[in-house]
């Protein structure tokens, strides 16, 4: 060993104290960003109503008292405190129904984003490693499927398996990983160019052993991202099909099936139907901007700045 | 008489997330007509900043300001974005970048791309400009003109892109060129080519020249005075012969001796040892006080004086005698040994790569690889040369294992490497690839790096992995400290060791390395050829090096093989092919390889 070596050390010793870990910067910039604290903060909120709502909710969800129907928000003419935001046609507290559509929403949401997360990345990670005839065959999948009419597939598919909260969460999940497979397969294809994945070929490791350890840590940041904003797709396909009668049935309160129960008496009753609007947009777009700002974090040029 | 350029005093500010980047500072620099000047500095030295911050060109958010920034009497820093690119960029100093690839549009044709900024200045009719750009394609040295204007950028070859990308820049008959890396990205056959025509264009049209570049020896050759930046600053400025063959900086100096030659008997280079200060605060003493061997007390307190060392010979050094000792260079630790044995050997190999555009296409055939033979033997390096394009890194592979050829086999210690496990296989060869900055996960930290070839071939438990870590991360003289850092936290060179380091954690015999030096500097370079002659001398490894630099082959190869378009052209002793090459490609690119004459009396040799 030559003394430069150990010269080398010191200098670099007094280089990386200045480095940070690139969790030490993703940390930094994920509180810098507005955008993202809004949105994490509205999404960990409405989270915590969901798994808290029996604590939450005034009154029960399903007791009906048809003396108090239509009872309207505590602000307006008539409104008693003993149910805040009024009650529905059936004279159920709006109040706990809205509390508990929270567990719907948010379980659709989470459920069908995390089998539409499954088969996407699946089916990209696949297409971008192997390609060939495997990149040809998910392709066209995705062409097919790109071509169907979403909300109407997921009408028919529902209308024959017949409905319920597990029904929907599948065919949902199932009609959205397109977005997921595009994605994954434009960057495993990238990475697996990669330098360190031929080391790791040369080092002995199979497909296997490549894509799960060189190739899935660096698309997680990418996957997280569209999670969020399939969370918020997710919800509104939910809304849409409640509120079309094939999606939740009556009397589990969701948010979309409260608007189409409300729009019988939207003109006589509007908070019927702006509340749980008011409840569906918070939702998405806590989940957009959540979205928004992990991308804007995990992008390496900081779109932020 | 006011000089055609005059800049004083400028800065150059980045904004990260992390802080600002002082990337220049105090650069001052002056041009006459007719005068060409050379830029020199390793990467992050700021040379490409102050060219960018001169022609505004700089990214998003910099900030750069200057106390006189004079063109040809005109005062650049008055005018505004508008007139500026109308009247200086282009008319007046025209530039040309490093990536041939990417600095052309490739959806208009040449022919429109040459003649619309002359059209839509103005400056000449469309049928003018048409001819006056023929005719300059034909004097940059493109064959049929007429033909090339009607086509695509993706129709040429890097060097001949690189050719319009220079025709282009002249068309507005600027006073002032400045050439960003111009070759850095060709191969030297080519390289040679192009600083020479920007050499002959520059004497025919009396164009002054701001020649950029990491390369000394590209720098030395085609300039009348050369600056050399380091950390932001010039520390040292003067004649091309002055500051090339009398440094007065440490830094110059040192850089020279790390630069392998041609010439001689191979010698450990003199690497600079540290890294390229961070320049996220503004440093208030000598930058290169932290890696220079003359640092005295007073260089850590303030910034050192510009000392003139006379005939405009400046330096930015408290040294009042720039350090004159001769360089005593060490002897290489190996001596070179050619074995018999061979441990891989390649017969008849040939790599077809056929490819279907679409699922009905027609299929097309490239034969990158076509009937080549080869031994690697034991304990021997072997150096495998040729350009881009040769098939040499397709050959790699190949000898790897990594992916079988359509044709020939290839035996590991007599068994046919197909008949091998992946982990057989690794336990006995390992590669190493060129770019540092892709061949580490990112998302992984360095103990796991370099642990994972151990865990794929499942020998040992958590705490023997551990130890076999260490070790190897010493044998590449990474300090420990650095275990549990990611990739993203170190340098080029560093990250360098950390693939060299994955490549010896199982012990192999044998290392494939592709380009192992051609992405990082010089000085950086110096220390990863040493410790590669540390590595042959303490462990008897034997080396496949597939490199397109002369001077590196002549560092470390015992045995030479010469690869052209999939072939094998000539085969032999290191010294013998460098000496005396048989085959007229060899000696082309022998030809073309910058080089420093070879009257550099400070350089011994000690025995």
């Amino acid at each position: 060993m030559t003394d430069t070596d150990i010269t080398l050390a010191a200098v670099e010793a007094e280089h990386d104290t200045d480095t940070l870990t690139p969790g030490q910067i993703f940390r930094r910039r994920m509180f810098g960003h507005t955008g993202f604290l809004i949105g994490a903060g509205l999404i960990g909120l409405i989270v915590l109503i969901a798994i808290f709502a029996p604590l939450l909710a005034p009154h029960d969800p399903f007791a009906q008292s048809l003396s108090s129907r239509m009872l309207p928000p505590i602000w307006s003419e008539g409104g008693s405190p003993d149910h805040l935001l009024g009650t529905d046609q059936n004279g159920r507290d709006y109040l706990s129904r809205l509390i508990y559509g929270t567990r719907v929403s948010i379980t659709i949401g989470i459920g069908a984003a995390t089998i539409g997360l499954l088969i996407g990345v699946t089916l990209g990670v696949l297409a971008g490693y192997f390609g060939g005839w495997a990149d040809h065959a998910i392709s066209f999948l995705l062409t097919a499927q790109l071509a169907l009419p979403g909300l109407l597939l997921a009408m028919a598919l529902v209308f024959i398996i017949g409905p319920s909260i597990w029904v929907v969460i599948g065919i949902v999940g199932v009609l959205h990983w397109t977005y997921y497979l595009v994605v994954t397969r434009a960057a495993t294809q990238r990475i697996r160019n990669l330098d360190f994945v031929a080391a790791a070929a040369a080092s002995g490791a199979g497909a296997r052993q490549i894509l799960w350890h060189e190739i899935l840590p660096n698309l997680m940041s990418s996957i997280i991202v569209i999670f969020t904003f399939e969370l918020g797709i997710a919800i509104l396909a939910e809304s849409s099909l409640s509120f079309l009668g094939v999606g939740i049935q009556p009397p589990t309160p969701s948010w979309g099936l409260m608007i189409a129960e409300g729009k019988q008496a939207m003109f006589y009753r509007p908070w019927l139907v702006i509340l749980p609007g008011i409840c569906l947009f918070l939702l998405v777009i806590g989940a957009n901007l959540m979205g928004d700002g992990l991308r804007d974090v995990t992008s390496p040029e900081g779109r932020d700045g | 008489m006011t000089r055609l350029l005059d800049i004083q005093d400028l800065g150059v500010t980045l904004p990260l997330p992390s802080g600002d980047l002082h990337a220049v500072r105090g650069v001052g620099l002056s041009l006459d007509r007719g005068e060409s000047l050379g830029i020199v500095g390793e990467s992050g030295s700021g040379k490409s900043m102050s060219a960018l911050a001169l022609m505004r060109l700089l990214p998003r958010g910099a900030r750069s300001g200057a106390t006189a920034l004079r063109f040809d009497g005109q005062d650049l820093a008055a005018l505004d974005d508008r007139s500026f690119a109308q009247q200086i960029c282009g008319p007046r100093i025209g530039m040309i970048f490093q990536e041939p690839m990417t600095s052309l549009n490739p959806v208009y044709t040449i022919g429109r791309q040459m003649t619309e900024s002359a059209v839509a200045r103005g400056l000449l009719s469309g049928a003018r400009a048409q001819r006056k750009a023929v005719d300059l394609l034909d004097r940059v040295g493109i064959p049929d003109p007429e033909i090339r204007m009607g086509q695509y950028p993706h129709q040429l070859s890097g060097g001949q892109r690189q050719r319009v990308m220079i025709a282009m820049a002249l068309m507005l008959d600027p006073e002032l060129l400045i050439a960003d890396e111009p070759t850095t990205a060709l191969d030297v056959t080519v390289q040679a080519q192009i600083l020479d025509l920007l050499d002959d264009l520059r004497r025919e049209r009396e164009m002054a020249m701001i020649l950029i570049s990491h390369d000394l020896a590209v720098v030395a050759e085609r300039t009348d005075r050369v600056a050399v930046m380091y950390g932001g600053e010039i520390i040292e400025e003067g004649k091309a012969g002055d500051v090339l063959r009398k440094p007065a900086h440490p830094y110059t100096r040192a850089l020279l001796h790390a630069i392998p030659r041609l010439g001689g008997a191979p010698a450990r280079l003199t690497a600079i040892p540290g890294i390229v200060p961070s320049l996220l605060r503004a440093p208030e003493a000598c930058v290169f006080a932290p890696r220079c061997a003359y640092r005295r007390a007073e260089c850590t307190a303030a910034p050192p004086p510009l000392r003139d060392h006379g005939d405009g010979h400046r330096c930015r050094c408290v040294l009042t005698e720039p350090p004159r000792a001769a360089r005593v260079a060490e002897p290489l630790r190996r001596s070179p040994a050619i074995g018999q044995e061979p441990v891989i050997a390649a017969s008849d190999i040939s790599q077809v790569f056929s490819s279907r555009k679409g699922l009905f296409g027609p299929r097309r055939e490239i034969r990158a690889v076509d009937g080549v033979s080869l031994e690697l033997k034991r304990g021997e390096t072997l150096a495998l040369i040729g350009e881009s394009g040769s098939g040499k890194s397709t050959l790699a592979r190949i000898m790897l294992g990594l992916s079988a050829p359509t044709e020939g086999t290839v035996t590991m210690l007599g068994r046919p490497v197909a008949s091998l496990s992946g982990t057989e296989r690794a336990s006995f060869v390992q590669p190493v690839f060129q770019d540092p900055y892709s061949s580490l996960n990112p998302r992984r930290r360095l103990s796991e790096i370099i642990a994972r070839p151990l865990e794929l071939a499942g020998t040992g438990d958590r705490s023997s992995r551990a130890a076999a870590v260490r070790e190897a991360m010493d044998l590449v003289r990474l300090p420990e400290r650095l275990l549990h850092a990611y990739p993203s936290q170190l340098s080029g060179g560093q990250r360098q060791r950390v693939a060299i380091a994955r490549a010896l954690v199982t012990r192999p015999e044998a290392l494939v390395c592709d380009e192992p030096t051609s992405a990082l500097d010089v000085s950086v370079q110096a220390q990863i050829l040493n410790l590669l002659d540390d590595l042959r001398a303490e462990m008897g490894l034997t080396c496949l090096i597939i490199t397109h630099d002369m001077a590196v082959v002549h560092q470390v190869a015992d045995r030479v093989a010469v690869m052209l378009n999939g072939r094998i052209v000539e085969e032999g002793a290191a010294a013998r092919v460098l000496d005396h090459p048989a085959s007229d490609y060899t000696a082309r690119l022998l030809a073309a390889a910058p080089r420093f004459e070879d009257r550099d009396t400070t350089l011994e040799t000690a025995r």
